[in-house]
């Protein structure tokens, strides 16, 4: 069964799929967590599978297994995350389960689809089911119709440039196939067809990552989208895209100077824009947006190299950037009682109200700064070097830079809930489960910053 | 192809004779109280756990002072660890003569600055032992690696809980000070990083001593210094780059305040050291003119901002900046009498800044504040108080038979030696000092005449001062056993550094 974890999470989507054809709903929450520990387990079990599908369109490897469970990982993580009722309605909570499903197994497929068109089918898949969870928030009024319809237009534009960029490829090719297009793709990375092709396919996985120039979506859809289907659009899809963007990027090897003159450019561009208006901003989620261009720019940094090195890092980073951005997230979850936004001066107060989320964000935000001994610091150092050992030293200056710029918001977070006295002193009670999963994330992202050698090598090899 | 190179390293490195990882010990210890602390509820529990591991490390620390050899310029202790092979980090640590006298500073300071906050700090007391407990994890980490990275993260960890300490401990302008130190100190830190990764580039490795003693290309050279140089120059703090430290200071509780000046600034000598000086010798000299030119112009600047100030606090920040003017001003007249007094300066500052921060948290205890108008005139009412001020304040402008005397005349003979003009200036400064510490001392002895009650000094607050004004008086009688333990490495950096110009 070389597909299970695929299987297991389409029967997911398919139960619930049921449930909300059902008129007596009853609580299902319990359902879909352990249900998701299952997937996540199963694709923890599948992990050194290997093999080739559908002539080898669809290729299971290291590669594509290690994404499946970080993808799987974080997939649980936001399910257990969910508590909040005030989020969506009943009524709907099925149907969000399922597409939130639907979502996740169009992200496995992406990462493991080896030809063109298998590529652009799983990636609507995870799409499509984005669009359509996204306007469902409880007790807001238009805003988060309006996050929906920008996501729609939006994905559908850079969808349209990435096959029209594909289109270029397999005119070059006359292959859809990854590994027919390898040999002769190089070849035309010094006229400007080839770039174009490999740029413009390169957009819709820019698209995803929010990198700029395809950021524009990020900062409205979380301010609009609920909590928690923030939480999963802000993370999950990245981690895919990342792991597209080596793989497509892989096409290109060894690089040339114009292409790695775009990277650098775009991912230059992306930190530097994403951390200078994050600077101002007042509503976390969108602050969190604004951080999440900036880190698709580092994540560039690794990608750029055009490295065994960089790619690992590259993953190192996106599985670090997906427990500190969770734990932020969760932070804001558990904040709003109410399923409304959080802003800045929410969080006034919070190291009285409940020492240990403040504890929670403090960690994350020092990790989302690359402060050590956080994770965020060890995958930065590994992006670094990798992209300096490229002799890329303009970006390492950059992102250098850029580490001292961020730290005026991720630092302001902090200052906020530590040394601000709060209008609201009520003490923040945790249950027992949200403790757990705050002392999870704060141990990912120490052991992930302390203890790295384990994971990389996993990610190396995968590479 | 890493063990060749580790051999290569060995030859520096002189291996740990005793029969468990003392070094590690010691770093770890306070990490480990404070974990246990975290896990207590019982307050009065709390407080003893904390000091009683304070004293562990101390003593652990002094185990290493009776094993130290003082016959090598070699680094001791050795402890060598692969750590991510991927990228050559290992976990190496290794003292020398340069550091070990640091580590003990640490070491020490740390149980004062537990028995100073005993009372002053009224809430969330747990907190506040774990951050300084960390922190001493952290600077004895700092002064032990001799792994760029494992010497990065030391560095920068150290941050997090000096910020906390501030921003929630702190005074009345916590959140502008807290921040600003912050930010300062990361900008130089990523230029830092830049640097350590253009040298692992370079060597294959991010071990500091293959680092060290190596025949750079010049641009190379003065682009590695420049970036240490930043980054450094912000955490002494020299003049431009200064201006974090009165506010951090004034803010900052008194045991932060007494971490920030007797420790943390000391780090950024230390990185010129270890760093700017073995590494890019032919930058340092070709910039030593300019680093030259900004400690004086610190040791003047200080001392004449030393002389308006109203808040006892600022006036010895700034003094400090003046203080440590005349350690950079030691290190880079690159004779061994200069080094000498470099690292004599970097203690005596720690002993003699530590101590008079120490006194104005125990009158501001009392009083409630730092102005110099209403602690004056404490002549009558705190006769002891103001007898241990009085010593350090002497000592603070070197007078003869206190430390910072000894410290001084050894960097002025230094720099006389090398650079007559910057050696006339920086005898100005210090007859600056002499003028603002005077001002202050007669302030608080006779400054004003009224009836108040102020509780003098207690038996807990004597015994925390007494061991400094062992030092002070030791220090500047009898300076001859602290030289021959730093003489070694010192002399061995003059020739290597002579070897490699």
């Amino acid at each position: 069964m070389l597909i299970l974890p695929e299987l297991t999470i389409f029967l997911f989507s398919v139960l619930f799929l049921f449930i909300s054809t059902r008129s007596k709903k009853g609580n299902i929450l319990p359902y879909a967590k352990l249900f998701s520990a299952l997937v996540f387990l199963i694709s923890l079990i599948s992990i050194s599978k290997s093999g080739e599908l559908f002539s080898g369109a669809y290729r299971i490897d290291l590669f594509s297994q290690v994404f499946k469970m970080l993808i799987l990982l974080g997939f649980c993580l936001v399910i257990f995350m969910f508590e909040n009722k005030e989020e969506i309605d009943d009524e709907f909570l099925p149907e969000y389960f399922m597409f939130i499903g639907f979502s996740a197994l169009g992200l496995m497929m992406l990462v493991s689809s080896v030809e063109l068109i298998s590529i652009v089918i799983a990636l609507e898949v995870s799409s499509y089911s984005l669009y359509v969870i996204l306007p469902l928030r409880k007790s807001q009024t238009r805003i988060q119709i309006e996050a929906s319809m920008k996501y729609l237009f939006f994905g559908a534009v850079s969808t349209g440039i990435m096959l029209f960029g594909m289109g270029y490829i397999y005119g070059i090719a006359h292959s859809t196939f990854l590994k027919d297009i390898i040999p002769v793709l190089p070849g035309f990375l010094n006229q400007p067809i080839g770039l174009i092709a490999l740029v413009f396919t390169l957009t819709g996985f820019f698209f995803k990552l929010s990198l700029f120039p395809m950021h524009f979506w990020s900062p409205d859809i979380y301010e609009g989208a609920s909590n928690t289907t923030t939480t999963f659009i802000g993370t999950i899809p990245k981690l895919a895209a990342a792991a597209l963007l080596i793989r497509i990027t892989m096409l290109a090897y060894p690089g040339s100077m114009q292409f790695i003159n775009i990277l650098i450019i775009l991912a230059a561009l992306s930190m530097t824009f994403g951390n200078l208006v994050g600077l101002v901003q007042k509503d976390i989620k969108r602050l969190l947006a604004y951080s999440g261009i900036a880190h698709a720019g580092y994540l560039l940094m690794g990608i750029l190299a055009l490295s065994k090195d960089g790619n690992a890092s590259a993953i190192y980073y996106i599985t670090i950037y997906m427990f500190m951005n969770l734990a932020c997230f969760y932070v804001v979850i558990l904040l709003s009682k109410t399923g409304a936004n959080v802003t800045l001066n929410d969080l006034t107060g919070l190291s009285k109200r409940s020492p240990l989320l403040a504890l929670l964000l403090a960690v994350s935000a020092f990790s989302l700064a690359g402060i050590p001994p956080t994770g965020g610091f060890t995958g930065k150092l590994f992006l670094l070097t990798s992209a300096f050992k490229a002799g890329h030293l303009s970006i390492v200056l950059i992102g250098a830079v850029n580490t001292v710029i961020s730290i005026f918001f991720y630092l302001n977070l902090v200052r906020m809930s530590y040394s601000k006295e709060g209008t609201v002193v009520e003490p923040l009670r945790l249950s027992f489960k949200e403790k757990v999963l705050c002392y999870i994330f704060i141990f990912a992202i120490l052991y992930m910053g302390i203890l790295p050698f384990g994971l990389f090598e996993v990610f190396k090899a995968s590479i | 192809m890493g063990s060749e190179r580790f051999k290569a390293m060995e030859q520096l490195l002189i291996m740990n004779p005793l029969d468990f990882p003392i070094l590690s010990t010691t770093i770890f210890l306070p990490l480990i109280g404070a974990i246990l602390i975290l896990l207590m509820r019982n307050e009065k529990a709390i407080k003893v756990t904390g000091l009683i591991t304070g004293f562990i490390t101390f003593a652990v620390s002094l185990l290493i002072f009776i094993n130290f050899r003082t016959d090598t310029h070699n680094f001791q202790f050795g402890e060598h660890i692969p750590w991510i092979p991927n990228y050559n980090i290992n976990y190496t640590l290794g003292i020398d003569g340069i550091t070990i006298f640091l580590i003990l500073l640490t070491t020490f300071l740390a149980p004062i600055c537990m028995l100073c906050s005993w009372t002053a700090i009224k809430e969330r007391f747990k907190e506040f032992l774990f951050c300084i407990l960390v922190m001493e994890t952290a600077m004895i980490g700092v002064f032990c690696s001799l792994d760029f990275i494992l010497f990065y993260i030391f560095w920068e960890a150290m941050l997090i809980p000096m910020y906390l300490l501030i921003a929630v401990w702190g005074g009345p302008r916590k959140d502008y000070a807290s921040i600003k130190f912050f930010i300062y100190t990361l900008f130089g830190s990523v230029f830092l990083l830049v640097a350590i990764i253009a040298l692992y580039l370079n060597n294959g490795t991010f071990s500091i001593l293959s680092a060290s003693y190596k025949d750079y290309s010049i641009t190379f050279q003065t682009w590695v210094f420049l970036a240490f140089a930043i980054a450094f120059a912000i955490k002494v703090p020299m003049f431009p780059f200064h201006t974090w430290l009165p506010a951090a200071h004034t803010e900052a509780p008194t045991a932060g305040s007494v971490f920030l000046a007797s420790v943390l600034l000391k780090m950024g000598t230390y990185g010129f050291l270890r760093f700017c000086l073995p590494i890019a010798p032919k930058a340092s000299i070709y910039f030593a003119p300019l680093m030259i030119t900004l400690s004086v112009i610190g040791i003047v600047y200080g001392g004449f901002v030393c002389l308006s100030q109203t808040d006892m606090k600022k006036l010895i920040a700034y003094s400090s900046v003046a203080h440590m003017g005349f350690v950079t001003l030691g290190i880079f007249s690159f004779t061994l009498f200069g080094l000498e007094g470099a690292m004599l300066q970097m203690l005596n500052h720690g002993i003699t800044t530590g101590g008079l921060f120490l006194c104005v948290g125990i009158v501001y205890e009392r009083t409630h504040s730092r102005e110099i108008y209403d602690n004056a005139g404490l002549s009558k009412i705190m006769p002891i108080y103001v007898g241990f001020f009085g010593l350090f304040s002497l000592s603070a402008f070197a007078f003869p038979g206190t430390n910072n005397f000894v410290g001084e005349i050894y960097v002025l003979i230094g720099i006389f030696f090398q650079h007559k003009i910057a050696g006339f200036f920086a005898v100005v400064g210090a007859v600056l000092a002499a003028a603002y510490m005077l001002r202050l001392l007669k302030q608080i002895i006779w400054g004003r005449v009224d009836k108040r009650v102020i509780a003098d000094m207690n038996v807990r607050e004597i015994i925390y001062l007494l061991p400094l004004v062992l030092f002070v008086l030791w220090m500047g009688i009898f300076p001859r056993p602290f030289v021959v333990v730093m003489e070694k490495s010192l002399s061995f950096l003059m020739t290597q550094m002579r070897t490699y110009y």
